[in-house]
This record gives structure tokens, C-alpha cells and sequence, in this order.
């Protein structure tokens, strides 16, 4: 009987075939939207573990300002070049600090342009953020020292600025400071979080402090931990050294945070995540409205077929009987909504991920989900169109025109 | 078959529609007896109570006082399922208006009843098909209605109304719909059915030729039976 009204609700939703589909378009849409977000996010997510990952385990970044929550942060006084040497010096587990201040800015070559990050920083961070150099050299400690005009440039600032010319030797003009470029970076490949990582212009630090902000703030301090030691322990010999070098008093909070890999994976993950639930829920509300468009058209359909109904209990159908097959039809034409947004949803995050070079991961978790949700909206909203039908007076009904 | 016992029994059966001042009644007080077998005609002008007395004969309403006795039993006590259940294996219903699923085959249609029932799949085709044969719509069992004369789908709606082998066939006007040569057809498809199959039938029409068809005329006036006699002439 059950299957005998499945076929009889899908022959009922072969016989108006655009008008089946304009019902379910809203199930469709919401269905695919949901999908394609939950599994563009967790691409995302994947690929940001992954790139984290990639840099090793053994990284810490210290940056001023209390931690607040996924990637927030309270202003607080900047850090010195000096800091970072402390911690070379009285840390003994550190491979390679690095100080890091950087700005965006555009750079210029010959009549081309491109708006990148300048990094002033010591030949440490190559160390401290596992990069190299693949052609040409670091800075001399002569350069570090004077503050001389000279830059080491990552691969995609080459290809905008250079195209196929050489370019170890050429000047690249950043605002009024005119540079040599004496190097080019190893390429790091994938972005993070849209991010390019050889989309920077690398000088020496005391260059970026003279000819860029004119002060001696450091923004952020890279630290590798050697290979074998703690980063636990080197974090919270960190910790303690900055909080001396800060003067602060037992009761005081730190004004700085070190975070190891860890943390950062979860700050940025964090984020995404709650970018991919907030675009979800918005997602989801379309699916709502898709049920409300399916219940529209079975009171639709019902007063429609109200004379139908009426030949249907004349003949003997039950008051149940009525209501499973609008309710089936209810349910078959949603879930045939969720089908089909799973299929757009398969192809759309096919095409997304490609385009947002992250990788495609297939979530059968959000897809079952969604397909009995879809499912579900079914019942709820057919359920009163299906009553209403099914309580129809048959005198009433038979006599309808 | 039981030709001869009982089948419909009617005592004292009135209908009032709407209350108190507004109220209509549309029927004051029937006594009927039908027995299987029999061929009954009710005539009678408009608002005489002949559809509301169909109605309820065909279960789909209740006397507002008065006992229905089918069979026997009490349908005034019976639920509205149960009612249902009772239209579905004893009764069969033929419309004015024919009343079929659109663009749903011929045989479709008449499987219609029997998959209420339960029936399966090859029983319900087989019935189906002798059901057409027997109204003599062998072949078009894959038109759909749109593709039927008026005369062949009142036809169909009469197969979808023996196929279950009820025990009293309820037309209501079932030739209204048609023409004169049409109408003729119909009549004598019923009354084959009737001889042959021995099926009780109860049609309401207001046009004595197809009423002089039955064996037995009964004339509605103002809620009342006017007259009820047997039918000398029967064609």
C-alpha cells in the first residue's frame, strides 16, 4: 500500500513537472547552499591544519596584546628588536627568533605595480618561518646593521612586477625607498585563509624601521624551538623572560601572548568555522522558507483536487488513507528537492573549492543530514495541507467545482 | 446471490440541514425497503430530498432521526471509518460527472477501488480488465479520460464501480450528462447488469425514459415519497 502511494504521489509530481520543480526549488537551493558551505569551510579548515602542519610543530609566534578569543586581541605596547636578542640569548632551546614588523605597500618596478607585504625582519625568519632562498642571498649582517636598501621578494611579487625578466639586481621602488633585490624567495605554494605566502617583500629590519614607519616597534617576534625541546617549556620560559623585560607585577595579566601552533591553528580554524556556521544558518533559513513554498502549493494542490478527494472517499478511502498519500507526496517531492540539491550542492563545491583552491572534501555527515532534514520538512509542512484533504466532507468534496 | 433478502431498510429516516430558524428540511420521514437484486429509480423535482436521500443511502451522510439499516446493521452508529469501510466493500458509486482521475489510464482507474482494498498487483488487473470487458470497453483500457467520449467514460465509471462486486450500484443521474442515444446506451449496460449480474441498483434521474428502465419507480415530493410502485412497462 506504502509503495503503491509512493508510485501514485510520483506519477502526481511527473504529471506537472514545472510546477513539482518550482515547489522544491526553495529545498533545492537551501539544500545546496548548506552542503556547499559545510564542506567549502571544512575544506578550508583542512587546508589551514595542513599549511600549519607543513610549517612544523616546532614554531611559536609571540605577538603584544592580551589574547581575547579567536583572532582578537587588546592593543598593548609594542615589542623592541632587543626583545627578540633576549630571548636568543637567555632561552636555550631556540633555534632562530626573528623580529618582524611589516606594512602593506605598494611596490613599483618600470611602469608595473603591485600592492604587497613589506617584512622587515633578520635572516632569522627565513629559519623561523622554514623558508629559503632559491636564488641569489640573505642580507649581509652589513646591510642589517646600516640599514642598507636591499630586499630579498617572494615569487608572486616577481611575477607581477618582473613577468619572465631577470630580476636579481633590478631596483624595486617601495614609497620613497628604492631597493636592490639581492634574492628570491623558495616558492611556499597554497594560500591561508585567502592569504598568498609569496606575496611579501623581505628587508632588513633597521631599513624598515628608518625608511618605513620611523619608529623601532616591532610588531610580532617569530621563534623556531630546536628540534627534540619542549615548545611548552620554551613558551613558558618565554613567558616569564617578557613578563621581566615588561615589568609586570604578579597580579598584572600578560600584555603579550605566545601561542604555538596549536592555538594558532585553533585561531585561525576558529574563524573559519564561525564564518562557516554563520553563512550555514543563513543557508539554513532558505530551507525554512523552501517548506513554507511546499506547503503553499499542497493547499494549492488539495483545493485543486478536491473533487479527486471527494471520488477517493467515496469509494472507500479512508480518512488515512488520504492523508499518507499527501503526506507522501509531500515527502517525496522534498526529498526529491534534497536529491537534487545535493547533486548542484556536489557540483558546486566541486567548482567552489577549485576556484578557492582548497581542497574538495566530501562530507557524507552534512549530506545524509540534509537529505532527512529535507525529509523532515516533508512531513511537517505537508502534514496540515494532508489533513486539511483528508477531513474534507465527501459530499462537499464530490460536489466542488 | 441473495436475490430477494434484505438489503436497504429505511424507518422513519428525516434530515434537517443548518438549526433552528434557518433549518431545511429536506427530508420528513422516509420509509424504503430495498431488497437484493431490485432496480430502483428515484424521481423526483428539485429539492424533493432525492440526492439527500442518495447521500445517505451511499453512506456519505447521516438521517438526522430516523434508523438506516444495510444489511442489517445500523449505519446512524457506525464511525465515519467505518462507513468508509462499508462504501468500500458493499457499495459502488456512479457520478453525473464521471467523475475519473485525469490523465490516469482507463485501467487506472478501475483498479482505483481495488487498491483501497488491498488487492495485489495481477488480481487488480485481472478484475480491472474483465470489469471493462463486461461495460464493454475491451481495448481502451489505456485511454485516458481525455481521450473518451462522454459515453465511454461514464462506461469506465461504471467499471470502476463493479470491479469491487458490490452489493447495491448507487448512480446518481448518470445519464445527466448525456445524450439521448448515449443515455439509452448506458441504461441498457445497467440493466444487463442488473439481469446478468444480478447487481441492486439505485439511480436517481429526473428523465422518465431512463427511469422506465427499472423495475421499480419511486417519486420524491417535498421531503416525502410520493409514490412507489412497481414498473409495468419495463423495457
Amino acid at each position: 500500500m506504502l509503495w503503491k502511494t509512493i508510485l501514485i504521489a510520483l506519477r502526481e509530481i511527473r504529471r506537472n513537472v514545472l510546477r513539482s520543480f518550482l515547489t522544491v526549488l526553495g529545498i533545492v537551493i537551501g539544500v545546496a547552499a548548506v552542503i556547499t558551505m559545510v564542506t567549502i569551510g571544512g575544506g578550508a579548515t583542512v587546508q589551514v591544519r595542513q599549511q600549519i602542519a607543513s610549517m612544523g610543530n616546532n614554531l611559536l609566534m609571540m605577538s603584544p596584546g592580551k589574547r581575547l578569543g579567536p583572532g582578537q586581541s587588546t592593543g598593548s605596547i609594542p615589542f623592541k628588536e632587543n626583545d627578540a636578542d633576549a630571548i636568543a640569548k637567555e632561552i636555550s632551546s631556540i633555534a632562530a627568533v626573528a623580529p618582524v614588523s611589516s606594512q602593506s605597500i605598494m611596490a613599483i618596478f618600470g611602469n608595473q605595480n603591485w600592492t604587497t607585504q613589506v617584512t622587515g625582519t633578520d635572516n632569522h625568519f627565513l629559519k623561523a618561518t622554514n623558508r629559503s632562498v632559491k636564488a641569489g642571498r640573505q642580507f649581509s649582517d652589513s646591510e642589517l646593521r646600516s640599514g642598507a636598501a636591499v630586499c630579498i621578494i617572494g615569487e608572486t611579487v616577481r611575477k607581477k612586477l618582473f613577468g619572465g625578466q631577470g630580476t636579481l639586481g633590478e631596483k624595486i621602488r617601495l614609497q620613497k625607498l628604492s631597493c636592490d633585490v639581492i634574492g628570491l624567495l623558495e616558492e611556499k605554494g597554497q594560500s591561508t585563509m585567502g592569504m598568498d605566502q609569496d606575496d611579501l617583500v623581505v628587508i632588513p629590519l633597521s631599513t624598515f624601521h628608518r625608511r618605513i614607519s620611523g619608529n623601532q616597534d616591532v610588531g610580532l617576534i617569530q621563534i623556531s624551538v630546536q628540534q627534540g625541546s619542549s615548545t611548552e617549556k620554551a613558551q613558558s620560559d618565554i613567558r616569564r623572560l617578557m613578563r621581566e623585560r615588561r615589568h609586570l607585577s604578579a597580579s598584572d595579566d600578560d600584555n603579550f601572548n605566545v601561542m604555538d601552533m596549536k592555538e594558532i591553528t585553533k585561531m585561525l580554524t576558529g574563524t573559519t568555522q564561525l564564518l562557516t556556521a554563520l553563512l550555514s544558518a543563513v543557508a539554513a533559513v532558505s530551507l525554512l522558507v523552501g517548506g513554507i513554498g511546499i506547503m503553499n502549493i499542497m493547499l494549492v494542490s488539495v483545493t485543486e483536487r478536491t473533487r479527486e478527494i471527494g471520488v477517493r472517499l467515496a469509494i472507500g478511502a479512508l480518512e488515512n488513507d488520504v492523508l499518507t498519500q499527501f503526506l507522501v507526496e509531500a515527502v517525496v517531492l522534498s526529498s526529491l528537492g534534497g536529491l537534487v540539491g545535493i547533486a548542484l550542492a556536489t557540483a558546486a563545491s566541486f567548482v567552489v573549492a577549485r576556484l578557492m583552491q582548497v581542497p574538495y572534501i566530501f562530507n557524507p555527515g552534512i549530506n545524509l543530514l540534509s537529505f532527512i532534514f529535507s525529509a523532515a520538512i516533508g512531513v511537517i509542512f505537508g502534514f496540515f495541507p494532508a489533513r486539511r484533504a483528508a477531513r474534507l466532507d465527501p459530499i462537499d468534496a464530490l460536489r466542488h467545482e | 446471490m441473495n436475490t430477494g433478502q434484505h438489503l436497504i431498510e429505511f424507518r422513519g429516516v428525516t434530515k434537517v440541514y443548518g438549526e433552528r430558524h434557518a433549518s431545511m428540511q429536506a427530508l420528513r420521514g422516509i420509509d424504503l425497503h430495498i431488497v437484493e437484486g431490485e432496480f430502483v429509480a428515484i424521481m423526483g423535482p428539485s429539492g424533493s430530498g432525492k440526492s439527500t436521500c442518495m447521500n445517505i443511502l451511499g453512506c456519505l451522510d447521516t438521517p438526522t432521526s430516523g434508523t438506516y439499516l444495510f444489511r442489517d446493521v445500523d449505519v446512524g452508529q457506525l464511525t465515519r471509518n467505518q462507513r468508509a469501510l462499508l462504501r468500500r466493500y458493499y457499495q459502488g458509486f456512479v457520478f453525473q460527472g464521471y467523475n475519473l482521475l485525469n490523465r490516469t489510464s482507463a485501467i487506472e482507474n478501475v483498479e482505483l477501488p481495488l487498491i483501497y482494498r488491498g488487492a495485489p498487483a495481477h488480481e487488480r488487473h485481472e478484475q480491472a480488465l474483465r470489469a471493462l470487458n463486461t461495460v464493454g470497453l475491451k481495448g481502451w483500457e489505456s485511454h485516458t479520460p481525455g481521450e473518451l467520449s462522454g459515453g465511454q467514460q461514464q462506461r469506465v465509471a461504471i467499471a470502476r464501480a463493479i470491479v469491487t462486486e458490490p452489493a447495491v450500484l448507487l448512480a446518481d443521474e448518470p445519464t445527466g450528462n448525456l445524450d439521448t442515444a448515449r443515455s439509452r446506451e448506458i441504461m441498457e449496460l445497467l440493466n444487463s447488469l442488473n439481469i446478468k449480474e444480478g447487481i441492486t441498483i439505485i439511480m436517481i434521474t429526473h428523465e422518465p425514459d431512463m427511469a422506465a428502465y427499472a423495475k421499480r419507480i419511486i417519486h420524491f415530493r417535498d421531503g416525502l415519497v410520493e409514490t412507489d410502485e412497481q414498473n409495468g412497462r419495463t423495457k
